[in-house]
Order: structure tokens, then sequence, then C-alpha cells
């Protein structure tokens, strides 16, 4: 372990002023804040730059001739930019404001299976891939789409120790292959798939692309230029932004056969009473007020993310990750699902007797919070023959001795019930 | 400052979830149902046979964590042998107890008292109804057609 222990991370403890939430005593313990896959904490520079948009710059965007409207306008403007840089897109790229990826992906399934000027692009019996490691906001989208439009949906299926592999792709891509979507991180399980040569062999197929970047873009966000990839989803609140924000950003000329999910006002050029056309991207796929303090905050979380170092930030939750499975591994009767992973933030485990609930509830009295259940992917959790699990998952400002007291945690749970 | 350890796992607690009461299959039943709670994974199947509006027999199979199993054990102790009412009224005291409108020294517990401490846990009061909830069901609907896919909520 004396290679973990080297300080060339990132200074912690400084780095945790930022945080005001984590100094905080939960229980009988100091809060140990070990549920990042589900949402971060936000540092001070992002509460500061969405507070000072709206004591200084809050307006209604576009359209407006009035000074605020333009600086907001501006800042609106400003964030998208910051954030296509962020995941690499380029001037083929553009990037829509969502409330999340659960939106952004909704946006994708349901633009795809739904006709408006254009017939849908998903076709009575059409089909949809969907890896077998996807968070349910990856998956319930595409069933859905396909009901909706006669199409089959097949499951690119995990082995048994969850690893997807590229040849089991090759088998299911059909010339009727529409859509291919997967994660860039399975969020239940820590596993990190190959989705860029899942990506390529797809779209080479003919199909296009969606990437679930949710579980990535706070340590080690893909680079959309190197990427065969059409969609791709990801949140604010995962990446030390607030909570609600979230973007689909896509090849432009796959964004344009989305239909929108929302009609109204912002997305349209000329309107009569009985019928209207629909604006460019992106405000085509952005009807009603956004969420401008939103997108600021999700952009200070770039700079944020950028200033600490994005080699050092993911060097550092890879470091918490193994730390945190040597140590459960360790433990008589518990097993570390995706043990083998070695990019990832999260790791997820279960006890051959004590359930994942027993063990949440006594961390969380010693102040260590965890996430136990299905993770919103019951279906995986079901093939690889687990019930539920309890997940820990790292972000920058996590530290050894948390991890260390997660281990220890477990271990005494384990003790107690078994 | 609670302390689940001593407060929610108490020792009876644990001896139940290690050693389940009255755990197994019961032939030719009259009342069945599940009790299912998808978000955790608990998942518990209730059998009884009532005679003259009494619980003849009962056993309970699935698994659960050990509030969940622990509160399902007790209660086919606390039911088996009784008139189907008193089981109704149990019931209607355990939860009234665990959801803070009754006081546990009044509600006439036995050894469910033990789990009393579960309502200051309000994430986990689901789990020590799900057992209760498949009863319910059970006397309420004796074929347990309805029941398969049954929720907790308490």
């Amino acid at each position: 372990m004396a290679d973990l222990q080297t300080p060339s991370r990132v200074d912690v403890q400084e780095l945790r002023a930022s945080f005001p939430v984590l100094a905080q005593r939960v229980n009988a313990g100091a809060l140990a804040y070990l549920d990042n896959a589900a949402t971060t904490q936000v540092p001070v520079p992002v509460l500061d730059a969405m507070r000072e948009f709206d004591e200084r710059d809050r307006a209604n965007i576009h359209r407006g001739v009035h000074t605020l409207s333009q600086r907001a306008t501006d800042a609106f403007e400003r964030a998208r930019s910051t954030l296509k840089r962020f995941v690499g897109a380029g001037p083929g790229h553009e990037l829509v404001f969502t409330s999340g990826t659960t939106e952004a992906l909704n946006l994708v399934a349901h633009g795809l299976s739904t006709a408006g000027v254009a017939p849908a692009a998903i076709g009575s019996g059409d089909e949809i891939i969907v890896s077998g490691l996807e968070h349910h906001a990856n998956l319930v989208p595409w069933q859905q789409a396909a009901r909706r439009c006669g199409a089959t949906l097949r499951i690119l299926l995990p082995d048994r120790q969850g690893r997807i592999h590229v040849e089991d792709l090759a088998r299911l891509l059909t010339p009727r292959t529409r859509v291919f979507a997967t994660t860039a991180c399975a969020n239940a399980t820590g596993e990190r798939p190959p989705f860029e040569a899942l990506l390529a062999l797809a779209a080479g197929a003919g199909a296009l692309t969606v990437l679930d970047a949710a579980q990535v873009v706070s340590h080690n966000a893909p680079d959309l230029a190197s990427l065969a990839c059409d969609f791709m989803a990801f949140s604010g609140h995962k990446m030390y932004g607030p909570m609600g924000t979230g973007a689909l950003v896509g090849r432009c000329a796959a964004l344009e056969r989305l239909e929108p999910l929302r009609y109204g006002g912002d997305m349209v050029t000329w309107v009569t009473w009985a019928d209207a056309t629909f604006d460019e991207l992106p405000a085509r796929l952005e009807g009603g007020t956004p969420n401008v303090a939103g997108a600021v905050g999700m952009a200070a979380a770039v700079a944020f993310i950028d200033q600490v170092g994005r080699g050092a930030i993911d060097a550092q939750v890879r470091a918490l990750r193994a730390r945190a499975a040597a140590g459960l591994a360790d433990i008589e009767g518990v097993t570390v699902l995706s043990a083998t992973a070695t990019d990832t933030a999260i790791v997820s485990f279960v006890d051959a007797t004590v359930h994942p609930h027993d063990i949440g509830t006594l961390l969380d009295e010693q102040g260590i919070a965890v996430r136990t259940g299905h993770h919103c992917a019951q279906p995986l959790l079901d093939h690889l023959g687990l019930g539920p699990t309890t997940r820990a998952s790292f972000a920058v400002y996590n530290t050894d001795d948390e991890v260390d007291r997660l281990v220890a945690g477990v271990a005494r749970a384990v003790r107690v019930l078994r | 400052m609670s302390d689940a350890e001593s407060d929610l796992y108490q020792q009876v607690v644990v001896d139940h979830k290690r050693a389940p009461r009255n755990f197994g299959t019961l032939a030719a039943p009259t009342h069945q149902a599940r009790g299912h709670n998808p978000q955790c994974g608990d998942d518990l199947q209730v059998a009884l046979r009532v005679e003259d509006g009494r619980v003849r027999d009962i056993r309970f199979t699935g698994q659960g964590c050990a509030i969940c199993m622990a509160s399902t054990s007790m209660m086919t102790e606390a039911v088996r042998g009784g008139e189907v009412e008193a089981a109704r009224q149990l019931q209607e005291r355990f939860r009234a107890v665990l959801t803070g409108q009754l006081e546990p020294d009044s509600a006439q517990l036995g050894k469910l008292i033990s789990l009393a401490g579960v309502r200051r846990y309000p994430s986990r009061i689901k789990c020590a109804m799900l057992g209760w909830h498949a009863l319910m069901h059970a006397l309420n609907d004796p074929n347990g057609a309805a029941a398969a896919a049954e929720e907790a909520t308490p």
C-alpha cells in the first residue's frame, strides 16, 4: 500500500476546505461521504458562480434587448462553450442543456423513435442494442422506444464476471441495428466496458451510437473528438456541479434527427395558429426557460476540475478505489464486484450472509454514507446472480482514512450480524 | 445519539435473523401471499393454515435484511395458534409503533418490542413491515393471486 500513500496525488485537506458540507459529524462519526456515484458535493467556487449570476445577471435569455438579458444569454452560451471544450466537442458537435443524464437519454430515445416532420429514425423491424451494464435510465427509455416504433430491443449481456466483450457485440449487430447504447462505467458494479471499441464497431455497422458518461465525467471525461459517438449524456451533479443539470452533446447531424421532447417557447422560428417551424440546434432541443444558473454552475465545475487537474483527480479516485477493493476483499465472506477494474471510482460488494441495508445502516451510524440496493440496475444484478449490493464511490475530496473507516465499518457490521 | 448496534440490532433481533423461526413451506396452506420490495430485493412468501378463525400454522420462506427476517420470524411466533382477529390487531399496533403513532410500552408487543427502535430509522420501516404486509394480504386474499408483486409501504 506504500505507493498509495505518496503525497503526489492531490492536497486533499486543502481541497476539502472548499466543500463546507464535508465538515460535519453525522451520528457517531465525522461524515465520510462515499456516495459520489449518486451525487458529488459542490465546491464553494461553483456555489459562488451561481450566486453571482443570480445576484447580478439574472434575466431570461435570448430575444431580450435589455442588458441583463444579454448578460444572461452570454453567460449561458459561455457555459455551453466551456462544456463543449471539456468533452472535446469540435465544430461538427453541438451541446444541449438538460436536467440531467436521464433527460438527455430520454431526449435521444424519444427523439429517434417519434415521427415529426420527418419519419422516426427507428422503424418497425429495426433493432436497438443496449449493453447489459446500464442504469435503468439507459434501458427503460429504449424499451419504450422499441415498443413505440415496433423495433426489437437486444441486450449485449456481460459475462458472469460482469465484463462486456466486443466479440459479443459483433455477433449482435445486423443491417437492421439502428442504435447501440452503452455506459462508459457501470454505476452498479464499477465495470468499465471497452466503450471506445464498442462504439466504433457499432458505428461501423451503421448504427447511431449513444454513450452514458455520467459516471466518468468527474474524473475521466471522454474525448468526443476521438470517439465514434453520436450522442453522449452526462450530469452536472456528478461532476461537482449543481443538481438538476446535465447535457446531451453529440454530432450535429445526429442531433438534427431527434424529434424534440418539448415544444414551446425558444425552440421555434415561425408560429401560426395551425403550425410552427422549429429553430436550429441547439435551441430546437431546448424548449422553455433553461436552468441558466445551473449551466453557469456546470461551467464553474469544469473550471474546478481543470484547476485541480483531471489527471490528478483520476489518480486520486483510482487509488481510493483500489485501496477499498483490496481492504474489502480481505474480509471473509465479502465479494467485490468487478474486482480487477482499475479505471473506476466505484466499488460495489456483497457479503455472503449480511444484507446491504444492514451494512448501510451500521455504516451510517458511524457517519459513513454509502448506497445500498439495486442501484437502478436490477436486471444486471439478477444476471450476475446477485441481489442488492453495497456501493461506495469516491471523489477527489475523499481520503485514505475514510476508505480505512469504510473497510473497518464493513468488517464490524459483518461480525455483528453474521 | 442513537446507536444502531444496541438499538436496532438487539441480540434477539440478530438471533431471529440467524435462525428464523417457522421458516419453510407449509403443506396445503389455506392462505398465502408474497411480499416483495423490488428496491432492495427483499422477497418473502407467507403461508398459513387457518381453521375456525384461528391461525393453526404459519410458515415463511424467502430472503431479506436482518430487520425484515427478524420481524417476520417474530411475527410467525406471535400469531401462530392465535385468532386471526388478534393477528390483525397486533399488526395494527406494531405498525402504529413503527410509524410513531403509538408508544412501544403501551402497545403490548411482547418480543416484537425489540424492533421498536426501527421507528427511529424511517428508511427501514418498510423492511420491518414486509412480512406483515404479506400476512395481511394472505388473510384478505387467500389465494394470493393478486399479491404476486406487492410492494412494501409502511
